[in-house]
């Protein structure tokens, strides 16, 4: 599966903790080793989704800045076999 | 040693108020905040009017008492610098650099005062400075040692956990004239908020290294450092060391490695306004501010402030070792009950190699500042790293740097009136407080 498969949040404009939360949703019901991609505004994110993946059993596959005049960041996991 | 201005101090921190010849003492005014004369014991019952008015509405009505448990930099005063303010006001209100006998006795308190510091320092004397707060201690001693070393280069080395003073005044100072190298220099910590210390010792040998920073202990989250090894890679490198002891003096033992230290009194029980820095003699630095008689900090400190301040290190000295055990182990409990109360939190820093007061956790899909405010609602002031609870609304850099969540960061630093009645009581609030502000955000059942 590749990231252009992935599920994508679009949490541009959320602050924290609202793109977690929202992360937190979209990864409810989807399959272990499904990818899920979020788009962050918020400084916190890059922080705090490696974080959330981590307590939760997720893996951080990706990250990366997309600058512009929406400059945000997309971050993509893949999730733990007990999603 | 005993030099005879420590005589000054000890005699006002103690128990039994001895009668120095000389000095007429007058009496105390009468004030609704008239303290007791004495310090008594090792666990201070707070004066009733010490609980804050609050207007009914924020105040819950079956605790009246708050737990003030935002103590870091900010502990309540001791009763015993209290009474040494409210006495130096009357005795010591001239200004110190005059030649007249009003002006001496002021100065004599600020020598006692400096003296003390030094002998709890293990510095001398005239290695002592008084600075009027911590965060200007902290940005004169990175800003003039870069300048004073500057034929060696502008970088400084820190910790990524250093406190924001540091990291500033060390971006600060690089920027002052651009060598291309990137300044500070952050080498990273591990997971527990610790220094890589083979990354940190590869640092300082770089060539161009004005300045190495490293803090006896992280006021965040409590993790101790490895100050006395890396002094050893710095000094071995001919680099010298900042260590900001901010956090740590007056609750555990003193740094003793360092070439420049700073500390923090209202962090110990003392006012706010006064802070230390100490610079071993042979440190080459340069003052990027007019020369003054007081040529660190030009115009000098609040003079009953200065005393209230040593009279405070003196008395939380003398209990240090009981408060030490006594508030591990609360801190234990509060790591431990958190853990297994709070669903999905993070509770951070050593568990061990700690500060005996400090813990610091982050609850997942919750909002800090909901958090800090739900609980302030029950009487419990705590501190926060979140985002959403800062003023540049960017998360602590001390979280980020370990790669925790820093989202629903709740910070505690217990002082030496928190009872194990207050912390019985936060921890019985805290779930229902987490639950409740994840609920209005939706994620209650995530």
């Amino acid at each position: 599966m590749t990231h252009e498969d992935a599920v994508v949040v679009d949490a541009r404009g959320k602050r924290c903790p609202v793109p977690v939360i929202d992360l937190a949703r979209a990864c409810r019901g989807l399959p272990g080793g499904g990818l899920v991609t979020v788009l962050c505004t918020d400084p916190a994110a890059e922080h705090d989704v490696p974080a959330w993946a981590r307590m939760r059993g997720h893996t951080l596959v990706g990250s990366s800045r997309i600058a512009g005049s929406e400059a945000h960041i997309a971050l993509t996991v893949r999730l733990g076999p007990d999603a | 040693m005993n030099p005879p201005g420590a005589g000054l101090v000890e005699a006002l921190s103690s128990d039994e108020r001895r009668a120095t010849s000389g000095a007429r003492r007058p009496r105390p005014r009468e004030s609704e905040h008239r303290v007791p004369r004495r310090y008594r014991g090792a666990v201070i019952t707070p004066d009733p009017a010490d609980a804050p008015g609050q207007d009914a509405a924020t105040q819950a009505p079956h605790r009246p008492r708050r737990a003030h448990l935002d103590a870091g930099g900010s502990a309540r005063l001791l009763p015993a610098a209290r009474q040494a303010f409210l006495e130096a006001l009357e005795d010591g209100w001239a200004d110190p650099a005059r030649l007249h006998s009003e002006s001496r006795r002021a100065r004599s308190f600020l020598d006692a005062a400096r003296e003390t510091f030094a002998a709890r320092l293990g510095a001398r004397t005239e290695e002592v400075h008084l600075a009027p707060s911590h965060v200007l201690a902290t940005h004169s001693a990175v800003r003039a040692v870069v300048s004073g070393r500057r034929r060696t280069g502008r970088a400084v080395v820190a910790s990524a956990v250093e406190r924001a003073a540091v990291l500033d005044a060390a971006s600060y100072a690089a920027d002052a004239r651009t060598t291309g190298a990137p300044s500070p220099a952050v080498v990273p910590v591990d997971r527990l908020g610790r220094v890589d210390v083979d990354a940190f010792a590869a640092a300082v040998r770089q060539p161009g290294v004005a300045l190495a920073a490293l803090q006896h202990a992280n006021g965040e989250v409590g993790t101790v450092q490895p100050v006395d090894a890396m002094h050893e890679a710095a000094r071995a490198a001919r680099v010298p060391l900042l260590v900001d002891a901010g956090a740590s003096v007056g609750h555990v033992a003193p740094p003793r490695s360092w070439d420049l230290v700073t500390a923090d009194a209202a962090d110990w029980g003392g006012p706010q306004g006064i802070a230390v820095l100490a610079v071993r003699a042979g440190v080459r630095w340069r003052a990027e501010w007019p020369e003054a008689p007081d040529p660190w900090f030009p115009g000098g400190v609040s003079v009953p402030a200065a005393l209230a301040a040593a009279v405070a290190l003196e008395s939380a000295l003398s209990d240090q070792a009981a408060q030490d055990a006594r508030r591990r182990e609360l801190v234990a409990e509060i790591r431990e009950v958190v853990a297994r109360t709070v669903p999905d939190v993070e509770v951070v820093g050593d568990p061990v190699d700690r500060l005996p007061h400090v813990v610091t956790f982050s609850c997942l899909y919750a909002d800090g500042e909901a958090l800090l405010t739900e609980l302030d609602r029950e009487g419990f002031a705590v501190g926060s790293g979140s985002a959403c609870t800062s003023a540049t609304l960017r998360p602590s850099h001390v979280l980020a740097a370990m790669g925790v969540l820093t989202h629903g960061n709740v910070r505690i630093a217990l002082d030496r009136t928190t009872t194990r009645d207050d912390v019985a009581a936060f921890l019985a609030a805290l779930p229902p407080a987490v639950a409740r502000v994840r609920g209005s955000l939706g994620a209650g059942a995530l």
